[in-house]
Parts: structure tokens; C-alpha cells; sequence
């Protein structure tokens, strides 16, 4: 039990904050609940033997990515939302939603996870998930892909810049 | 000793919670958010599944998928300012370009 | 063999030449249209010259159909009764083609009719150049499509069509039977092709077949009957004969050179040559024989009795065409083939001698078709009289015109086929009689007694006035024939020529009392009277004919109104069509078939309404619908356990 403590604090309180960022009626309200789930899934990632991947994770999501968010929560001055926060489809969601619990519930129960292994060996490996382990991993086997996804960045930092910018066919005449 | 399906069980919730939130919200940049919550969703099981199995390869696609998380914020943020200065707002109503 | 080929190929040529080009011709089509069909004459002419010495011919042009069994080539089967056919129906088309030029003059439609008199001398060609059923029936089909598309030539006059219609409705019927009768030929003997149905035809004369299997019943006849039957009823209806005939007297709505080629001299004696060509046929059965023959003499004298009284000049020709085609079939039904195709031809030549005499004498009158505001019209248009008058004759049966020679072998052949054939001798005088009372009528009409075409009825005064000498030479020329061709017919022994392909029926010895001289002698006697009594009825003014409709009302009407033949099928047929028309029309095709075909328009439409709401534009919404695809292919994996 106590061993599943961590499991259950950082996985609940992930879930808690994802449900907060939804139903928070002021953006910035969500943006930080988001933060709050940033750092619980981080913590997950430690849990399961990822550090380099945590640390990726507080990096990137809470340090730059809610960041960004911050920024234009700020920028546009956003009050929370008109006379209502929710779209009309409500309902028609919450359904859907409830159908994909049960279905995927249901398939999880039906499913046997490799049942050989009963549970995650812990600790396994020990230089499973650490920055030289991934860093061997990246730069030759999936180097190809390493590259591309700089690329893929690339383009995402000059679209945002041509897009940001306010000028050209989108700003109003 | 926790169950991998615990794991799997927690990622299905988080994704379902984003997705409801994609669904319901008008606010364009709480969807957005939602997004966010979907990915991390992913990410946990794809790191479940490598601890469980011993393979590397399950956190090297998470650091993939953070990467294109963040082109995908950059680039969207990017699109929101656009269409907040073509509409001068974020609801999603007010976004109905798809229609003719 | 090419040049039989030629034949047929001319006309062709120039109906795709006259007929593609039209426009470019203003008015001088027959330039291309007749040199074409006179070199077509000229060597369907030599070819029946040497046809005393030479072999038959058989050329395949084309292989159409080789399926299984089935065997159809597109072939010209060039034998003795073939080659004087030719002869006669280029004879014709030629002369027709002559005068047309000056017929048609300045019609609006001058170089259309020239294409499809073409159309039709090649069509006609070919139907008699066949070799098998199927060619026989393709050619049989393309005469009766030109008939149609000639007799509607004034396509602006609701006459013209509405009895272009009836010829083509009313020869639907009889090529119904004759496509069926095909079908049972193939069922019956495996070929089409007459060169192997005949030799066939003595093993299958006891073969019978159940005519009521479709109804469950169980009625053998002999197949042959059955045949000879089918086949006949498109004689019926391609040779106007009873009942199918009341299309032959409308069509002279046509213009007047059609009524000669089509409707007198060629076309209309496809039957009869089919008759002819399938005699192995008919001569295995004899029940339909009977029929044919009766039909034939019935005809014969009921058109004979009609054209006593019309007044239309055109239709009085047309009755009296319908009349001697009862003959030609008489004769065939008692087995006199050669007797048949010999009346066929001497009544081709007087015949379209008639019709373009009468043809003649309507353009002088410009346009009157009325025998009783005609007369005395010998004075202006001599040349015109002069022919008809040797064509009255040729018909009337008078020695020693054309008609005389043909017309006695028939009788002849008749009166030696025993009881039935002097019952039937009996309705071929009488109609002899009538024949030549009901043409000396027509021409004392219209070139005797006074000048009744200066009525008030036009407005204007009528000079008569000689035809063009593009429409006498052709006079000129079918006359010589109507005095000679009988005469040749019999010197050069045209039976003892055909007996090739038609051979003589047997002579009951001692059936009758009546010598072949006798015979002959009471035939022109009736001949002789019929005249009498036009002349004495007719030859100046007198009150008897007047008098006598009186008297006889009961009978002038029913020879005025064509034994009421078009009244009867007007009521059986026509009008039941009509009530079930507007009831298909009104309430089936108008209540439900549009209904159908609205409705469809309507619930699209109206599901676009509902549907354009799905197209709401909100992102949303479709990620909504597609999360719904989603999870709903898995709830369906799921449930069914497979996907």
C-alpha cells in the first residue's frame, strides 16, 4: 500500500487538476490547474523510473508552454467567457463521455496485461530512463526522427512569428 | 506494486476529461488547453507501458510528443491572436469559417 | 460477282450521298439520285437477260451473326425469280425517280424525298435479293420505314402522319407474326437460311406443336401450319390484304410517285414475293394454304366492291391495287406461284401506270383529287388519257394487254385446282367485273363528259395543262410495258423460267367442265361488260348512278364507308387505346409515376433541410461527430465482437 501511495497521490491529484482546467470558468483559472497537472504527471514520470523525461516535462510544459499560455490569457485579457462558459452540445458530450468510460473500463477489465508480469519491477533497470541511456537511444537509433522533429519546430517558431505578427492578409483593414 | 492497468485506467480518465473539455468549452484557448490534457494523457501511458516492459522506445516517442506539443501551442497561440484581431473574440461560435 | 453487287450498292450510294448532303443540293438531288439508279437498271437489266443461261448466284456480302446454329450473312441470292424482280422494282424505281422531278418541282422537301426513294429502291432490292429469313426480315422492316417516312413527307399536314402512323402501326401487327413465325422456323429447323430450311422441309411435315402451352393447355397443330401461318400474317399486313389493309388507301396522303413505287408496285408485293419465295413452305401446308387463299379472294372482292363508289381518284387506284393483291395471294393459296409473280409484274408496270397517270392528272388540276369535279379532261392532257386509257385496259383484263395475259393465268389456275379453286374462279370473275366497271368509271370521271373543275370551290379558274415531259416519258414508257409485258411474259414462257424456284401446281384432271379457251373467253366477257355498263352508267351525264345509290342505299354505303372497316377498328381498338392511354396517363403516369419521381425530389430537398443543419460550421460540433464515429465503432467492436 504504501508503495502505491505515490501512484495514487500523483495520478489523483493529475486527474483532479485535468478536471479543474475543464471546468474552471476563468481561462486563467484553467491555465494554472494546468500547471498543477504538469507537475503531477511529472511526478508520475518519476515514479515510473523516467527522470530525464521529467525533468523534459517541467521544462517544456510548465516552463515554457504555460508560459506561452500565460502570455496571451494576459495578452487578450480574457474576463472568462460570454453569457456562458459551455457550448450547447453539452449534454450530447457529458453522454459521450460517459460511453467512453464504460467502453474503455470495459475493455481494460476484459484485457490481460501480459499476465506473466504481474506488476512493474521497481527498481529494474537502473539506468532505464536516464538522460545517457535516452541520449544513446536518440542520437542513433531514432536520430532520423530527432531530426525531423527539429525541423518540425523550426517551422512552428517561424509559423507563429509570420502568423503573430498582425501583419498581411489576416489583420483587418 | 502497482498494476500497469491502474496506469492505463488514469490515462483513459485524463483523456476523456480533455476530450470533454475539447467538446463543451467555448473558450478557444481552455480547448486548447483541453489538447494539452489529452497529450499528457498519452504520455503517461506511453511511459507506464516502457517502465513495464523495459523498453526504451516508449519515452523517446514522449519526448517526440513534447516536441510536437510545443510547435503545436507555438503555432496555435499564433492562430488564436490572428482570429482574436479578425473577430475580436474567443468564443468558438464565433468561429464558424467552416460554413459558407 | 459484282456486278449484282452493284445493284443494291447504287441506290445506296445515293441516298448516303443526297441524303448526308441535303442541304447542299437546293432542288437538284436527282442529279446524283437518278443516273445512280438508272446504271442500277441497267445492269439489274443485263443480269436478267443472261439469267436465261446463267447459273443462280449466291454471294455472301457480309457475315452478320455466326452464333451456335445460327447463321445469318448479309447475302445476295441472285436466282430466276429474283433477277425478274430486279427487273421490275428497278424498272419502276427508275421511271419513279423520272418523275418525281417534275412531280415534286419546287416542293420544299424535293432533295429529302429524293434520299429516301433511294433509300427505299435499295432496301427493296435487297429484300428480294435475301437469302434467309432474318436479312429478308431486316430489308422487310427498311421498305415499311421509307413507306412511312414518304407517306409522311408533308410532315405539316395532320393527314399525312396520321396515316403514316396507321401504315406503321397496322404493318407492326403483321411483322409481329412475321417475327414470331422466324422463331419457330429457327425452333423448328436450326437455320434461317432458305437453302437449307427447304430441303429440310419434308422431314418435319408430320412435327407438331402445342399453341396453347402457354396457357396450359394441350393443343398439337402441325409446326409447318403454324409457320406458314405467322409468316402470312405479315404478308397480310405488308400486302394490305384483309384484315390488315386499311392502311394502303390512307397512304395515298403520300405523294403521288410514293402511291406508284411503294403503295401499287413494289412494296406492297413483298408479301406475295414472300409468299412466293417460301411456297416448299407453304405447299407442306396445306390448311394455311387454304387460308391464304381465302384471304386473298375475300380481299379481292371486298376492295373491288369499295372502289365502286370512292371518290377520291388516288384512293379508287389504291382499292383497285388492294383488289388485284387479293388475286396475286389467291393464286399462291392454290398453289400458283408463277401465276402470282407474273400478275405481280404485269400489274407493277399498269399499275404505277395508273397511279402516275392519276398522278398526272391531279398536278394539271393542281392538286383536285375529286373524280366528280374532273371531266372532260381528254382535251387538255391527251398524253395522260391516252396511257391511262391503255392502263384501264391492261387492268380491265382486255386482250391483248398485260393485265389480259396475267389475269387469265390466275383465273385459269384457279378454275384447275378443283372444287375450292372453282369457288373461288367464281369470286375472281366477279371481281373481274367489278375491276373493270370501277376503272372505265374512273376514266369516263375524269376524262369524259363536261367540265365539272370550274367550281366556285377554289375561287380562281383551272387551266388544265399537260404534264412536264419528265412525268410523260415515264407514261409513255410503264404503257409500252402494260400492252407488252404480258404478251413477252407469256411467249417466252415466264412459268417454264420461274419454275426454277416456283414450281407448277398440278392440274386436277377433269375437275371442271370448262376448257382453258372457255375460261378465257368468259373472263374477257365479264371484262367487256364491266366497261359496258361504266359506259352506260357513267359515259354521260344520267341519273341511273344517282338513282340506283338511292335505291341500293344500304349497299352504297357500305362500299362509300369501306365496309366500315375503320369505324369497327376505331371502335375495338382505337378508342379502348385512348381510354387506356389518358388512364395510364392521368392517373398512373401523373399519380404515381410522378409521384414516385416528385417524391424523390421532395424528400432530398426536404432532407437538405434537415441535413444542412449538420453543417453548422462549429469545430465542435464536428469533433463531436467524430468522437461519436469513434467510440461508436468501438461499442460496435464490442457488442459484436468483431469489426
Amino acid at each position: 500500500m504504501i508503495q502505491q501511495l505515490p501512484f495514487f497521490y500523483f495520478g489523483g491529484m493529475a486527474l483532479v487538476c485535468a478536471i479543474l482546467v475543464v471546468a474552471s470558468r476563468v481561462a486563467i483559472y484553467s491555465a494554472m490547474a494546468l500547471l498543477g497537472m504538469f507537475i503531477h504527471v511529472a511526478g508520475l514520470f518519476i515514479v515510473l523510473d523516467a527522470p530525464f523525461l521529467a525533468g523534459v516535462q517541467l521544462l517544456v510544459y510548465a516552463g515554457a508552454i504555460l508560459v506561452l499560455y500565460l502570455f496571451v490569457v494576459m495578452l487578450l485579457n480574457l474576463q472568462g467567457g460570454g453569457s456562458t462558459p459551455l457550448q450547447k452540445q453539452t449534454p450530447w458530450a457529458i453522454l459521450l463521455s460517459l460511453l467512453a468510460i464504460g467502453e474503455l473500463g470495459y475493455l481494460l477489465v476484459k484485457t490481460h496485461f501480459y499476465p506473466k508480469l504481474p506488476a512493474i519491477p521497481h527498481p529494474s533497470v537502473p539506468t532505464l530512463g536516464n538522460s545517457e541511456t535516452i541520449g544513446m537511444v536518440l542520437y542513433t537509433q531514432y536520430l532520423f526522427p530527432f531530426e525531423v522533429a527539429s525541423v518540425i519546430l523550426l517551422i512552428a517558431l517561424v509559423g507563429a512569428i509570420v502568423m503573430a505578427r498582425g501583419r498581411g492578409r489576416f489583420r483587418p483593414e | 506494486m502497482v498494476p500497469l492497468s491502474w496506469y492505463v485506467a488514469l490515462s483513459a480518465m485524463m483523456f476523456v476529461t480533455g476530450l470533454v473539455g475539447v467538446l463543451i468549452r467555448r473558450n478557444i484557448v481552455v480547448v486548447l488547453l483541453c489538447i494539452e490534457i489529452m497529450l499528457n494523457a498519452v504520455n503517461i501511458n506511453f511511459v507506464a507501458f516502457s517502465d513495464y516492459l523495459h523498453l526504451i522506445d516508449g519515452q523517446i516517442f514522449v519526448f517526440f510528443v513534447i516536441t510536437v506539443a510545443a510547435a503545436e501551442v507555438a503555432i496555435g497561440l499564433g492562430i488564436i491572436i490572428s482570429l482574436f484581431r479578425l473577430k475580436e473574440s474567443v468564443n468558438m461560435d464565433d468561429y464558424n469559417l467552416l460554413k459558407l | 460477282m459484282m456486278p449484282i453487287l452493284l445493284i443494291p450498292l447504287l441506290p445506296l450510294l445515293g441516298f448516303l450521298i443526297v441524303g448526308i448532303f441535303w442541304p447542299f443540293f437546293k432542288g437538284k438531288g436527282h442529279l446524283i439520285a437518278l443516273p445512280l439508279v438508272t446504271i442500277s437498271w441497267a445492269i439489274a437489266t443485263m443480269e436478267f437477260f443472261k439469267s436465261f443461261t446463267a447459273p443462280p448466284s449466291l454471294t455472301l456480302v457480309y457475315d452478320w451473326i455466326r452464333s451456335g446454329n445460327l447463321d445469318v450473312g448479309i447475302s445476295l441470292q441472285y436466282d430466276h425469280l429474283a433477277a425478274i424482280m430486279l427487273f421490275m422494282v428497278t424498272t419502276v424505281a427508275m421511271l419513279v425517280h423520272l418523275y418525281t422531278i417534275g412531280y415534286m418541282h419546287g416542293d420544299s422537301g424535293y432533295d429529302r424525298f429524293f434520299a429516301y426513294i433511294s433509300l427505299f429502291t435499295f432496301s427493296m432490292i435487297m429484300l428480294v435479293l435475301s437469302d434467309n429469313l432474318v436479312e429478308m426480315f431486316i430489308f422487310w422492316e427498311a421498305v415499311g420505314l421509307c413507306s412511312y417516312l414518304l407517306i409522311v413527307h408533308w410532315y405539316e399536314r395532320r393527314p399525312s402522319w396520321l396515316a403514316a402512323n396507321k401504315a406503321f402501326i397496322m404493318n407492326r401487327v403483321g411483322d409481329f407474326g412475321f417475327l414470331l413465325g422466324i422463331f419457330l422456323i429457327y425452333d423448328t429447323f436450326g437455320s434461317v437460311r432458305f437453302a437449307e430450311i427447304f430441303p429440310a422441309m419434308a422431314s418435319h411435315l408430320h412435327e407438331t406443336v402445342n399453341i396453347s402451352a402457354a396457357f396450359g393447355g394441350n393443343w398439337h397443330v402441325p409446326v409447318l401450319d403454324v409457320i406458314a401461318l405467322l409468316l402470312f400474317l405479315g404478308a397480310v399486313g405488308k400486302s394490305a390484304q384483309i384484315p390488315l389493309h386499311p392502311w394502303l388507301p390512307d397512304a395515298m396522303e403520300g405523294p403521288t410517285p410514293i402511291s406508284a413505287l411503294i403503295h401499287a408496285a413494289t412494296m406492297v408485293t413483298a408479301g406475295v414475293f414472300m409468299i412466293a419465295r417460301m411456297n416448299p413452305l407453304y405447299n407442306a401446308a396445306p390448311f394455311a394454304l387454304h387460308v391464304v387463299a381465302w384471304t386473298g379472294a375475300i380481299t379481292a372482292i371486298v376492295a373491288a366492291t369499295i372502289a365502286l363508289t370512292q371518290p377520291d381518284i388516288k384512293k379508287i387506284v389504291a382499292y383497285s391495287t388492294m383488289s388485284q393483291l387479293g388475286y396475286m395471294v389467291m393464286v399462291c393459296g392454290l398453289g400458283g406461284y408463277g401465276a402470282g409473280i407474273f400478275h405481280l409484274l404485269t400489274h407493277g408496270a399498269f399499275k404505277a401506270l395508273l397511279f402516275l397517270g392519276a398522278g398526272s392528272v391531279i398536278h394539271s388540276l393542281s392538286g383536285e383529287q375529286d373524280v366528280f369535279r374532273m371531266g372532260g379532261l381528254r382535251k387538255y392532257i391527251g398524253l395522260t388519257f391516252a396511257t391511262m386509257l391503255i392502263g384501264s385496259l391492261a387492268l380491265s383484263g382486255i386482250p391483248p394487254f398485260a393485265g389480259y395475259y396475267s389475269k387469265d393465268l390466275i383465273l385459269v389456275t384457279a378454275y384447275q385446282q378443283g372444287p375450292l379453286g372453282q369457288m373461288l374462279w367464281l369470286i375472281g370473275v366477279l371481281t373481274a367485273a367489278l375491276t373493270a366497271f370501277y376503272t372505265f368509271r374512273l376514266l369516263f370521271l375524269v376524262f369524259g363528259g363536261k367540265e365539272r373543275f370550274h367550281s366556285e370551290a377554289h375561287g380562281h379558274a383551272v387551266h388544265p395543262h399537260e404534264s412536264p415531259l419528265t412525268m410523260t416519258i415515264p407514261l409513255i414508257v410503264l404503257a409500252i410495258g402494260a400492252i407488252f409485258a404480258g404478251w413477252a411474259g407469256e411467249h417466252y414462257g415466264i412459268l417454264n423460267y420461274l419454275a426454277q424456284e416456283l414450281p407448277l401446281p398440278q392440274v386436277h384432271e377433269g375437275a371442271g367442265g370448262l376448257s382453258e379457251n372457255a375460261l378465257k373467253g368468259i373472263s374477257v366477257a365479264v371484262g367487256v361488260l364491266g366497261i359496258i355498263g361504266a359506259w352506260v352508267l357513267y359515259g354521260k351525264e344520267s341519273a341511273i348512278p344517282g338513282a340506283l345509290a338511292k335505291n341500293l342505299s344500304f349497299f352504297y354505303r357500305i362500299s362509300l364507308h369501306k365496309w366500315y372497316f375503320d369505324e369497327l377498328y376505331d371502335a375495338v381498338f382505337v378508342r379502348p387505346s385512348f381510354i387506356i392511354g389518358r388512364l395510364f396517363w392521368q392517373e398512373l403516369d401523373k399519380g404515381v409515376i410522378d409521384g414516385i419521381v416528385n417524391g424523390v425530389g421532395s424528400f432530398f430537398r426536404g432532407s437538405g433541410v434537415v441535413m444542412r443543419k449538420l453543417q453548422s460550421g462549429q469545430i465542435q460540433n464536428y469533433a463531436m461527430v467524430m468522437g461519436i464515429g469513434a467510440f461508436g465503432l468501438l461499442a460496435f467492436y464490442l457488442v459484436f465482437n468483431r469489426l
